[in-house]
């Protein structure tokens, strides 16, 4: 838990950025910004997949004006008065001014390619993507929207696993976590996890590896302990491919590995069909590719429309459904 | 204060500002909580077997996760106990060199766990109430345990037991260290003896972590507020069972005593409360856990 996960930095300039673009880590070929923006931060040169940031996320996945934030003002408090080289509170203002975020976590509803979605997104730019009070609070009650709206949940995680300053409160976080996920499986709403670079500790060990479909990006680091932990106590040298999406996939750890490009129209695919197959049966997702972009044409009209028409006995059931309860 | 780029003093000066804050507030290193943390790890420390050695003589243990191994690092079975059964599943750690590496110093993998799960899915078909006793530097870090998903064995574990029907008593008898821990102690009555730890990261690591330098570990063992005293202060477990004199290494009876006392009372309240209630109750004590702010409350 915990586990410090190595970024490579000697590259870059000393707010990780170099001027009007970045350098791949993987291949460093000099990107732009524009070329990064434009191909989702996946490089063009290797298919190495840049880090993200929650809000970045959320753009990319989020049709234009449909993000909601929930519990925005959530903010951490310091209950154990945590004290070690620096104070708690200093580390969550640089964190806050850094990111922009007051949580390692946002959550909010959301519609992708029109499905109602609650979404949430880890952002491990703030103190390592740590697990705390919040982000466990945050996790619940982003279940809990997701259980009253009857929307699926769809999480992003990317966490160095618990934060130490909150001690043993943020290990319980993932007993929290593990129960807000227990009541969207009795309310049988669909919970899909994409583990993004990287997802480690507790975090890996509870919500995150809990979803009814587990799926990874591409090259992203998927570990319980953290390499050097490991290498630490083996006292050898790790292969390097060690805990990486696809080795994951290889012993049965991650159900898929889906390339950003295609990450929204296939996650969209999967919650549909886990909702019982209604919300998808009239939409084949290779035809929609082909599709003008922005899901605009007659056609596309058309298909919603029918779509909508189709759906309406289902929606009538699922919103009785609510009520007896 | 103009530096070279890449080189960093912010830490420095901080760790140094810092350094004179704690010592303006009479901040030191508290050696109550390292004294704590040696007594949890205490090499005669009574472990699982002697527990169920003096608390369930009939006990019957079952091994294997009927998927890949046997870890002897956590051990499980049934016992008989008032006129009932019990399952009791624990960590176990060995007294000499081949024994410890036998048990891997009490650290699981991930057959371990799912072992654990089956025991508990076994307690739950037939009504029996479930006791783990948690003792473990934390789940093993391994190359291999993580090729057979040590993050979802654990994860699978918790879920395992928020869903129980039937009452469950965790004890943590020596060492609480971090999910490898918490993986056994999702629990209705979660009890704590005195001179047990509960941590999200050992002492050591922490300090290798946040002051670099792990010779900070008792200064660590001050900040994690890892005893069984700020514990039940900070509402995370229910009960803090008092030791016998000099400690449970003293006196392996005594402390057995008191466990089985500690869980008769646990299970004569846990039992009048029905199963579905029982859960609701679970759930929403989880549910409190945490400390958070919202627009400016402090909020528990």
């Amino acid at each position: 838990m915990a586990n410090k996960v190595s970024v490579d930095i000697s590259h870059r300039g000393p707010n990780g950025s170099i001027k009007g673009g970045e350098s791949c880590p993987s291949c460093k070929e000099l990107l732009t910004s524009e070329e990064l923006e434009s191909n989702l931060r996946v490089c063009h040169h290797c298919g190495h997949h840049l880090r993200v940031s929650a809000r970045q996320r959320v753009a990319q996945l989020a049709d234009e004006g449909t993000w909601n934030e929930l519990a925005p003002h959530l903010r951490s408090a310091d209950p154990l008065e945590f004290f070690d080289v620096r104070l708690y509170g200093d580390r969550i203002d640089e964190a806050e001014s850094e990111t922009g975020l007051n949580e390692a976590i946002v959550t909010g509803t959301a519609r992708i390619h029109k499905m109602d979605v609650v979404l949430a997104v880890m952002e491990f730019g703030f103190m390592g993507g740590s697990m705390g009070s919040v982000v466990g609070e945050k996790f619940w009650r982003a279940a809990e929207a997701a259980i009253e709206n009857r929307y699926p949940l769809l999480v992003f995680s990317a966490s160095g696993g618990a934060r130490m300053q909150e001690g043993i409160l943020s290990l319980l976080q993932m007993a929290k976590t593990t129960c807000a996920v227990e009541l969207l499986g009795e309310a049988r709403i669909p919970f899909v996890s994409v583990l993004t670079h990287p997802t480690t500790g507790g975090v890996l060990a509870s919500f995150a590896t809990l979803a009814d479909v587990i799926v990874a990006e591409p090259g992203s680091l998927l570990c319980f302990s953290g390499p050097r932990v490991i290498e630490q106590t083996i006292k050898e040298k790790l292969p390097e491919d060690f805990g990486r999406a696809e080795s994951n996939m290889a012993h049965g750890q991650v159900d898929i590995i889906i390339p950003r490009n295609e990450l929204k129209d296939r996650l969209v695919q999967i919650l549909g069909m886990l909702e019982g197959g209604v919300a998808c049966a009239l939409e084949p997702l290779w035809e929609e590719k082909a599709r003008p972009a922005g899901r605009g044409g007659a056609f596309a009209e058309a298909l919603d429309r029918v779509k909508a028409i189709a759906n309406a006995p289902w929606r009538a059931f699922k919103g009785r459904d609510r009520e007896d309860q | 204060m103009p530096t070279l780029p890449g080189v960093h003093l912010k830490d420095e000066i901080a760790k140094i500002s810092n350094r004179l804050m704690e010592l303006g507030r009479g901040r030191q290193p508290d050696k109550a909580s390292w004294e704590k943390v040696e007594l949890a790890r205490h090499p005669k420390r009574p472990y699982t077997l002697d527990y169920i050695e003096h608390m369930f003589p009939g006990f019957i243990e079952l091994k294997g996760d009927r998927l890949f191994a046997d870890d002897p690092a956590i051990v499980g079975g049934l016992a008989a106990y008032q006129g009932r059964t019990i399952m009791v599943i624990g960590h176990q750690k060995g007294r000499d060199l081949p024994s410890r590496t036998y048990r891997n110093f009490g650290m699981p993998k991930p057959e371990g766990y799912r072992k654990a799960q089956r025991l508990m899915r076994l307690a739950d078909k037939f009504h029996i109430p479930v006791l783990t006793l948690v003792d473990t530097p934390g789940a093993f870090p391994g190359v291999a345990a993580e090729e057979r998903g040590q993050g979802s064995a654990i994860a699978t574990s918790l879920m395992c037991m928020a869903k129980l029907q039937v009452p469950t008593v965790a004890v943590i008898i020596g060492e609480g260290g971090s999910g490898g821990a918490l993986a056994l102690a999702l629990a209705d009555r979660v009890m704590m003896l005195e001179n047990s730890i509960y941590s999200v990261i050992t002492p050591e690591a922490c300090a290798a972590i946040l002051w670099r330098d792990s010779s900070e570990a008792q200064q660590a063992a001050t900040s994690l507020k890892l005893t069984s005293a700020d514990l039940e202060e900070l509402e995370v477990v229910d009960e803090v069972l008092p030791e016998p004199r000099g400690g449970a290494h003293k006196d392996y009876a005594g402390a057995a005593r008191i466990l089985k006392e500690a869980l008769e009372d646990s299970l004569r309240e846990l039992e009048t409360v029905s199963p579905l209630q029982r859960k609701k109750e679970r759930f929403e004590k989880y549910r409190r856990m945490g400390v958070w702010r919202e627009e400016g409350l402090t909020l528990f």
